[in-house]
């Protein structure tokens, strides 16, 4: 890895509904043996009963850009408040910004991708989410917020597993892989999880976008369908033409990007040796080059999007016709 | 200051052998003068004051968020929840105290006063009398007294406030769309200018209201300086200065910016000289050069080292520069 995103500082983003043991889960990472230090980012101070000097209070002022789109929104208290942190920067190891839980994830993570400054000195590692195994399908129903925090996730803790049946957890299991398929599911009791599962996961790192897998949902696993929230995912064999794809995911994230909530993409473009690696965070896209197509792996482009009322045919259509 | 107002074959290209290196340990903040130091705000709680002597002070017990001054102190807020004055000879003073908050940002009044912001509540604390406060819609994001007076410019999310803590009357709001940070009033006071979140600048004629947005940067605006007398606004955010015309009533309304000192590096820091056509211009790589506005001459101050350079400040008269980077090295120039 260069030097330059070694020295980023790893942000790691907790949600939850309101609950679900989000509290709980940050209380553990500060109090395990880790020999880490890290600043936190919290909405109440309340619950917290850590020792540490840098617990921040966060205000979730979520602001639109000024450039008349509604999804285009970044929380304006976390670039003030990673500015001020990495004036002392040498004081710890990784941030952790808790949201409160009805917070949607979205601004948050577009923060990373939006703000030059922000962008430059941290990484956005993971979206941690904590759900509740007795009351996750009910906020599933209720709860948009809820379901945004799952279709968002990276991390899955489905806690308070002590509470439901073995029935009940495969049931909650399914409906959440129904909305995400690609997250890492953890089963949890008191948010009790090895440190490493939850940290430095890198998974909005362009160089490690792997959690892709289109036969995830051809394999049958899917016994449930989430009739509004959805994910999809498309591979070709066919290089594509980067003069079709790129005009093709601009268009597409403009006109969709209120519904499409994530989407990542590894890409093979005709005479090109190099992976291309993409993710979106609604209109917002980050791409680059990876590193050289390897002797032994098959030059297959895969895509997923995660969101709402997502067209799959027409996406599909749209996508390979992106060939070459 | 004889090598800037002489002729520009006259002027030597490089004024670095006056530059007097400062090893200062930690990226600094914000700059200013004391008499004839230098003084330094550190990220890392520090103070360092630089003359014929290095002097360090621990102002704060924690990161440094903010810095205002004028010709008496060095007004710091930290995230310790600490306004602190720290005068020449070092001593210091706590002037407001709220654990568990940041002093997001300060700013020292013409008459001895000062304003602070904690969140999204706004302070004034005059000279002698009651500390006033002013809770906003969001954030503050910059805080500017105006030249005169103790009318105060308040940036935040959605535009910008005018408050006149002494009077009863309604805070004026200047409404626009997006995030304000910094804010800066022109010397005369008929205009008020915000840095803006995204990579341009709104400003605002007090006179009608009326609205200037100044855009077509790559990148954020952070610093943003009057030229003396008021005929321009340097600005960094591009890869030369950008001077923005204020010399008319009109401000740059339908005028395109004059373009000085470009390079194939960001412009990070931009100070106006205080009384000639002068401004100093840092870049991304640490380089420093003095530019004259009337024909783009420019000297080099400094040579690229440290990182970004973050903050720029003259002396009163005009006669020496500070320089800070972010990556905590700087200098000192008595020209």
């Amino acid at each position: 890895m260069p030097e330059t995103s070694s020295a980023k500082i790893p942000v790691t983003v907790l949600t939850g509904y309101l609950g679900a043991g989000k509290t709980t889960l940050l209380n553990r990472i500060l109090s395990e043996p880790h020999g880490k230090k890290f600043a936190v980012v919290v909405n109440e101070f309340g619950e917290i009963g850590i020792d540490n000097d840098l617990v921040v209070g966060a205000d979730e002022e979520v602001f639109e850009m000024n450039n008349g789109c509604i999804c285009c929104t970044v929380r304006g208290d976390l670039i003030r408040i990673i500015d001020g942190l990495l004036r002392r920067k040498d004081d710890f190891d990784g941030i952790i910004v808790e949201t409160t839980g009805l917070a949607d994830p979205a601004p948050v993570a577009q923060t990373f991708f939006v703000d030059e400054m922000v962008g430059a000195k941290t990484t956005l590692d993971a979206v941690v989410t904590v759900a509740d195994a007795k009351w996750l399908k009910d906020r599933l129903k209720d709860a948009p917020e809820a379901k945004n925090q799952i279709a968002f996730a990276d991390v899955i803790l489905l806690n308070k597993t002590d509470l439901v049946s073995e029935d009940e957890l495969k049931d909650v299991e399914m409906r959440i892989r129904a909305i995400n398929p690609f997250a890492r599911i953890h089963r949890t009791q008191r948010s009790e999880i090895a440190i490493d599962k939850v940290l430095g996961q890198g998974a909005f790192d362009l160089d490690r976008i792997t959690a892709i897998d289109p036969d995830f949902l051809e394999g049958g696993h899917k016994h449930f369908h989430d009739e509004e929230m959805q994910s999809v995912s498309f591979a070709s064999e066919q290089p594509l033409d980067p003069d079709k794809f790129f005009p093709w995911i601009q268009e597409l994230t403009q006109r969709e990007g209120p519904n499409i909530l994530r989407s990542k993409g590894i890409l093979a473009f005709k005479n090109d040796p190099e992976r291309f690696v993409f993710q979106g965070v609604h209109m917002i896209l980050d791409g680059d080059h990876q590193r050289p197509w390897r002797a032994d792996e098959a030059k297959t482009s895969r895509i997923v999007f995660i969101g709402r009322h997502l067209d799959r045919k027409a996406l599909e259509q749209g996508f390979l016709s992106c060939a070459a | 200051m004889t090598a800037l107002s002489s002729s520009p074959s006259s002027m030597p290209s490089s004024i670095t052998s006056k530059l007097q290196p400062l090893d200062l340990g930690d990226g600094v903040v914000g700059a200013g003068f004391l008499g004839t130091r230098a003084v330094f705000a550190l990220g890392s709680r520090e103070i360092v004051l630089a003359g014929e002597t290095v002097e360090r002070v621990a102002a704060h017990n924690g990161a440094i968020l903010s810095v205002s001054s004028d010709a008496r102190r060095i007004l710091t807020g930290g995230d310790d929840g600490r306004v602190v004055a720290t005068a020449g000879d070092g001593s210091t003073q706590t002037l407001f105290e709220q654990k568990g908050r940041w002093i997001d940002q300060v700013a020292a009044g013409p008459d001895g006063s000062v304003a602070f912001s904690v969140g999204k509540t706004a302070h004034f604390q005059p000279l002698k009398g009651e500390r006033r406060t002013l809770d906003l819609p969001s954030t503050v994001g910059g805080l500017a007294f105006a030249p005169k007076g103790t009318r105060l410019a308040i940036a935040h999310y959605g535009g910008a406030t005018l408050w006149f803590p002494n009077a009863q009357a309604k805070p004026e709001v200047l409404a626009w769309k997006g995030s304000h940070r910094g804010v800066l009033w022109h010397p005369d006071g008929r205009f008020v200018i915000t840095t803006m979140q995204e990579p341009a600048l709104h400003g605002w004629r007090l006179a009608d209201g009326a609205n200037m947005r100044m855009s077509g940067y790559p990148a954020r605006v952070n610093f943003m300086s009057f030229t003396s007398g008021g005929r321009f606004l340097a600005t960094s955010g591009s890869n030369e200065a950008i001077l923005w015309p204020f010399a008319t009533k009109e401000g740059p309304m339908g005028k395109q910016p004059t373009m000085l000192a470009p390079r194939d590096m960001r412009v990070s820091c931009v100070a106006a000289h205080p009384k000639d056509e002068v401004f100093a211009c840092g870049y991304d790589d640490g380089l420093v050069l003095l530019v004259r506005v009337s024909d783009g001459a420019e000297i080099l101050a400094r040579a690229p080292a440290g990182g970004p350079v973050s903050a720029l400040a003259w002396r009163a008269d005009g006669g020496a520069l500070a320089i800070g980077t972010q990556e905590g090295v700087g200098g000192l120039i008595v020209l």
